[in-house]
């Protein structure tokens, strides 16, 4: 059985014009704790797909199926981090925030609480549990969020461009801390991103989209040791690679965005 | 790399007390300066006062308005009224919270809820309080059902609509959030949706209780016998005391005060503040 099976999903959307086809025949499995990225330009229905995989969506046609039950709303087999930062529940401290699924599965609050510890110092907060987000710089309430979708011990991350909005650099840390989660938790992850640079750094595997409708253009394996390194000729090269399904004009050291 | 992160995190905690230290001093300037305004405003009163404009009794000095509170409040009068003045305002003012706040909810939930108050809401909270009060009188008699009632409806349609307002502004992504977390309606209920309404749902019992105030003021001046702020204010005017006329002002600004900045101020400091969530609503 496969873990996780998109099968020949379509979806549409209701416009004044009429309905319009976001996503068309979208097809492929993900293995258990396999790193998926999901790369495509935007309006190629990247961030749809992942709502429909997340449950807040149902497909037109096709189904979802995660250990071969299909996708019906959302479960908590499921841990989602969005990009915006406002995700975070702004009257609960980082504890507070990470312990809401916890609590929601009727966990009583000691354990809860070890668990929420531990989960904000797997994302290097400890020193924050007690802080409101508003006290947060964006970076750190990312790291909540991650820590609040991974508390409840969901099988898959679901990740809509969560570090597309901080800057470079903290975004470069937050790729590499993301990388030693990974390697700590061995969750499945679909990840969205148009940064090709960061499909490249954290993926086993992109799947390149186009768009209009929104189609699975290519499935590459990315076989490079990690932690890997953003400036070595192998890496650049699967950029280039990757830059290439998307159909941009690679020409010597193109660097993705 | 968490060295880095964790350093600008604990630069930016202390920016953030800093921020915190600048507001407590804000704070007290700001209390600094309504006392000087006071100041000034009552030493303008006391210069037309002195200036024999009006007669003496009509404009009596600040020294026989301090007088006049001080005895009232030593044999008890004064606070006889304002608890009568209190008791009324407070039953209708929880009244209002306890039919605006659920209403305001079920709008925002329920389009038909909405469809049908929308109008009467539109349509009643303009009207003011005050002009009802002659109708009230006829239909419920002079006394505490009245002006109680007054107070309710006053009370009522800012309670409703800034309840509307928040539950409808809750950022749809906490809801999503919670979803996925496996909140449950129930749960969605009294774990976001509320705290998230909160900015709207406080700014709302501030504004229901400023109204509730000023109704019951106005109410009592005419629909009620023998107690109350207002009563004595309509009462002394029948004597000409307009020393207790003034000194009944002055306790019912500073009863308003005290719950404008002692109750709601500290309710608001204790929860949104604290959130970060003040600068979403401002009543």
């Amino acid at each position: 059985m496969v873990p996780i099976a998109i099968d020949n999903v379509t979806l549409e959307y209701d416009t004044p014009a009429g309905k319009v086809t976001g996503v068309k025949d979208v097809s492929f499995d993900i293995g258990a704790s396999e790193f998926v990225c999901i790369v495509g330009p935007s309006g190629c229905g990247k961030s749809t797909l992942l709502n429909v995989i997340a449950g807040f969506l149902a497909p037109a046609a096709g189904e979802i199926r995660i250990d071969g039950k299909t996708v019906k709303g959302h479960g908590m087999d499921r841990g989602v981090v969005f990009q915006d930062f406002a995700q975070l529940f702004p009257w609960r401290t980082a504890l507070g925030n990470v312990s809401f699924g916890l609590e929601m599965k009727g966990i009583p609050k000691a354990e809860r609480d070890r668990i929420a510890r531990e989960q904000l110092r797997l994302v290097k907060l400890e020193k924050f549990v007690d802080s409101f987000p508003h006290h947060l710089s964006g970076g750190m309430q990312q790291r909540v969020a991650i820590a609040r979708a991974l508390a409840y011990d969901p099988s898959v991350l679901l990740m809509d461009e969560p570090f597309a909005a901080l800057d470079a650099m903290t975004r470069d840390d937050m790729q590499s801390l993301l990388a030693d989660v990974w390697r700590a938790t061995r969750k499945t992850v679909i990840y969205v991103t148009h940064n090709v640079a960061e499909a490249v750094y954290l993926a086993d595997r992109v799947i390149v989209m186009s768009a209009h409708p929104g189609t699975v253009q290519a499935d590459i394996k990315i076989d490079l040791p990690r932690p890997r390194d953003p400036l070595s000729v192998e890496f650049v090269e699967c950029q280039k690679q990757l830059m290439r399904h998307l159909g941009h004009k690679v020409s010597g050291n193109g660097v993705g965005h | 790399m968490t060295e880095t992160t964790i350093n600008t995190a604990a630069t930016a905690g202390k920016t953030t007390s800093g921020a915190a230290m600048t507001e407590q001093r804000k704070s007290r300037r700001s209390l600094w300066r309504a006392a000087v305004v006071l100041i000034i405003a009552a030493c303008c009163y006391e210069a037309v006062a002195r200036s024999g404009y009006f007669a003496p009794a009509l404009m009596p000095k600040l020294s026989l308005v301090a007088q006049t509170l001080v005895t009232m409040l030593a044999d008890g009068t004064m606070i006889e009224h304002s608890v009568f003045t209190l008791y009324r305002v407070m039953f209708g003012f929880l009244l209002a919270v306890l039919v605006g706040l659920p209403l305001g909810i079920l709008m925002a939930r329920f389009a038909a809820v909405e469809g049908f108050f929308l109008p009467l809401v539109s349509a009643l909270m303009p009207i003011p309080s005050f002009a009802l009060v002659p109708l009230f009188m006829l239909w419920f008699g002079i006394g505490n059902l009245t002006t109680i009632l007054i107070v309710f409806y006053a009370a009522t349609f800012p309670m409703m609509f800034n309840t509307w307002s928040g539950v409808r502004s809750v950022n749809p992504l906490w809801l999503r959030a919670a979803g996925a977390m496996g909140a449950d309606e129930n749960a969605l209920f009294w774990k976001v949706i509320i705290p998230g309404a909160s900015p709207f749902i406080i700014t709302g019992l501030r504004q229901a209780f400023l109204r509730a105030w000023i109704a019951v003021v106005g109410a009592e001046m005419i629909a009620a016998s023998d107690w109350g702020l207002g009563w004595v204010i309509f009462d002394a005017k029948e004597f000409l005391n307009t020393d207790v006329m003034l000194a009944a002002l002055v306790v019912i600004g500073g009863i308003g005060f005290v719950f404008e900045k002692m109750v709601f101020g500290s309710l608001e400091k204790s929860t949104i503040q604290r959130w970060g969530m003040s600068r979403v609503a401002k009543g």
